[in-house]
């Protein structure tokens, strides 16, 4: 982990609600509060994965930090400067240090272009000149992700999925961008192709001294490639914590459902483990619960969890949970005492629930 | 014998290299979606005999001058003496000779054949100008709804019910009523044309419309669009670059299937008298004016012939355009 206090992108208070509009003057009825309310940093050269099961703002979140849609409310600061609701003029010099990789390789690349034309579009379209010429760049970067550069002159349908995500991984890299986010990179391809490109990205972040926000729903995708790890549930983060504490003792009880729900690959470990199933659906974006929009599904939830909103607060360093009786944690140990000792039972992975602050 | 086999040997080492590189060369440049198509449009034996025949007429208008000349009767020449006095039918029933292939009009014996071929001229010029204006008008409008959405495509919308709901023939009928021999700086068979070209094609761009924006929405959609816009692309670059290459296809298609439409269409407005007027052939105002002789029925087939073959010419070449460009559309 390389961490520098430096953030680079820094988002505050983010709100997406897409307006549900009725009859014939367009009438707003209602809201889906897709984002409600997110804030989180991300510092330079690190990766911060963002999970949480479909539907709960993932992919929102990564089209709002890009401006391919406009915040409702809050606040996107990226390089210091507040791009929440900048001109798409104004953004696009900018445009050139945050770039997306997109979910599904069979739609992200324009079927009548080559892999030239899509790869090369950043430079055309950003007015960027190189010396040795776009083709020349062009076919630099499609060897940099493990492609041929002499299928430069080929169409995307030509090649299999996990081709045509290194072919729009090269157009995300072309102008050498600071920021990438990665919305679900991976969950289109074969597991076989999966770790391929995962450790490509990895590879890439060291070569390049990149910085990743990657969205995915694969807990085990995002293990690996992440140095933080941000869980959302209905469009708010629930959790945010080092990677390797959240996968050893999460806090919120949401987290430790979602973990216990990944699959063991050991069948003596499977059967010791306990399995958290959550009953019922996520509740409609549209009318989410009042105060914490886990309490419908939760199994802890008592009469404070209907009435009052629990902060995202910090209960151990680097570890932020918005849970009023967090798990892995004495009930009777204030938020703030385990604070000194945590460190250490986060990094001998204990047990769920034998978390004790050595004091 | 050593000098020859020096050379040869030396010819054995360069090639593997060149072979080589000729090889890699093919396998590398990628075939395009429209080659792939060519492919696969070369296989339909159904839609190349189509397209052979479009061709064929198309080349049949264009020389008309010439093919005609060859013959030797001009549309409009009277043969008064291939035609009995009596009963105003040809002498020997058709006209029916080498030198009048398709036989000859009864009443004043003009030559059927040149008729047809110049009528093939009308014909195609009115139903290409007009499917041009319709795409043309269709693509532009019916993009920009779909790409912008909102009021405009609202209002696109609306105007595109509005001119399905109108009562076409009725307003050409009319149209073709009160507009004099000479307006608009043009007369005579320009002017009759271009007002045919208008009619047919400005009220027939809902039909291009209504697929280029299904098509355009449909295409906004998808990621390869957000990448361009997450690029920081204009709205003109993703237009023009980014989904005009995707409705190349669809547009041609169906332009295709709107041609012989509008040939139809023309034949009919001509048919009623008011298409192009007499003695400008047509093949609608040929089976117009042969419907007064149903007892010389010669003289309808030809033109009914050619207005049937045409059509489906377009509609068997526009059907294995369709399928060779989407195959999964069949």
């Amino acid at each position: 982990m390389s961490q520098s206090t430096e953030s680079l992108l820094s988002v505050q208070g983010l709100e997406k609600h897409f307006p549900i509009t009725k009859g014939l003057f367009q009438r707003q009825v209602g809201a889906v509060k897709a984002v409600d309310g997110l804030t989180f940093d991300v510092v330079k050269g690190e990766t911060l994965g963002l999970v949480g099961e479909s539907g709960c703002g993932k992919t929102t979140t990564g089209r709002l930090i890009t401006r391919l849609i406009e915040p409702t409310a809050g606040k996107i600061v990226f390089e210091g400067k507040d791009i929440s609701h900048m001109s798409q003029g104004d953004l696009r010099p900018l445009r050139r240090d945050m770039q997306m990789i997109f979910q599904d390789p069979y739609s992200s690349l324009n079927p009548r272009h080559t892999v030239g034309a899509i790869v090369g579009a950043p430079f055309r379209i950003q007015g960027v000149k190189t010396e040795q010429g776009t083709k020349k760049a062009v076919q630099e970067i499609l060897e940099l992700v493990g492609l041929n550069p002499e299928h430069y002159n080929r169409y995307p349908h030509e090649f299999s999925g996990g081709q045509r995500q290194r072919i729009g991984i090269a157009r995300t890299l072309a102008l050498k961008p600071k920021l990438i986010i990665a919305d679900e990179p991976v969950s289109a391809l074969d597991v076989s192709i999966q770790a391929q490109v995962v450790n490509l990205l990895e590879d890439l972040q060291n070569e390049l001294d990149l910085t990743y926000v990657v969205i995915a729903h694969d807990l085990s995708v995002v293990r690996h490639i992440s140095d933080r790890v941000a869980v959302m549930y209905l469009g708010k983060i629930v959790e945010i914590a080092d990677s390797a504490m959240l996968y050893k003792a999460p806090l919120h009880p949401y987290t430790n459902a979602l973990l216990s729900a990944v699959p063991v690959p050991d069948v003596k470990r499977r059967t010791q483990r306990d399995r958290i199933r959550l009953q019922g659906d996520v509740p409609s974006p549209i009318n989410p619960p009042p105060a914490c929009r886990f309490h419908t599904r939760c199994w802890k939830a008592q009469e404070v969890c209907r009435t009052v909103e629990p902060p995202l607060a910090e209960l151990l360093p680097g570890h932020q949970v918005a849970c009023h009786f967090p798990e892995n944690t004495p009930q009777d140990a204030g938020p703030a005492e385990p604070v000194a000792a945590a460190g250490d039972a986060g990094d001998q992975g204990i047990a769920p629930g034998v978390i004790n602050p050595v004091s | 014998m050593t000098a020859p086999l020096d050379v040869s040997g030396s010819e054995l080492e360069a090639a593997p290299d060149a072979v080589l590189d000729g090889t890699r060369a093919k396998a590398i440049e990628g075939r395009s979606l429209g080659q792939i198509a060519w492919m696969r449009l070369k296989r339909d034996k159904v839609a190349l005999t189509g397209a052979g025949v479009v061709v064929f007429l198309i080349l049949v208008a264009v020389f008309a001058p010439l093919i005609v000349g060859l013959i030797g009767h001009e549309p409009t020449k009277f043969n008064q003496d291939l035609i009995s006095s009596e009963t105003m039918a040809p002498v020997d029933g058709t006209g029916i000779s080498w030198t009048h292939p398709f036989g000859v009009e009864p009443v004043n014996g003009r030559d059927i054949f040149s008729r047809i071929i110049y009528g093939a001229r009308i014909s195609l010029l009115i139903a290409f100008l007009a499917t041009l204006l319709s795409v043309v008008i269709g693509t532009m409008l019916g993009v920009m709804a779909g790409y912008f959405g909102g009021w405009v495509d609202s209002v696109i919308s609306k105007a595109m019910d509005v001119f399905l709901a109108f009562p076409l023939l009725v307003f050409a009928i009319a149209l073709a009523g009160i507009v004099p021999d000479t307006a608009f700086g043009l007369s005579g068979d320009a002017l009759r044309v271009s007002l045919l070209v208008f009619i047919i094609g400005f009220f027939n761009w809902p039909y291009i419309g209504r697929i280029m924006r299904g098509q355009t929405l449909s295409l906004r959609e998808r990621e390869f669009v957000d990448a361009a816009r997450s690029l920081g692309a204009r709205g003109p670059y993703i237009i023009f670059r980014e989904m005009l290459p995707n409705l190349v296809a669809p547009i041609l298609v169906y332009a295709t299937l709107l041609i012989p439409t509008n040939i139809l269409f023309e034949a009919a407005l001509s048919f009623l008298g008011v298409g192009v007027r007499p003695p400008t052939p047509t093949w609608g105002g040929m089976l117009s004016d042969a419907v007064r002789f149903y007892t010389i029925p010669h003289f309808m087939f030809f033109p009914g012939m050619a207005i049937f073959i045409t059509v489906l010419a377009f509609n068997l070449f526009g059907d294995g355009l369709r399928d060779a460009l989407d195959p999964r559309a069949r």
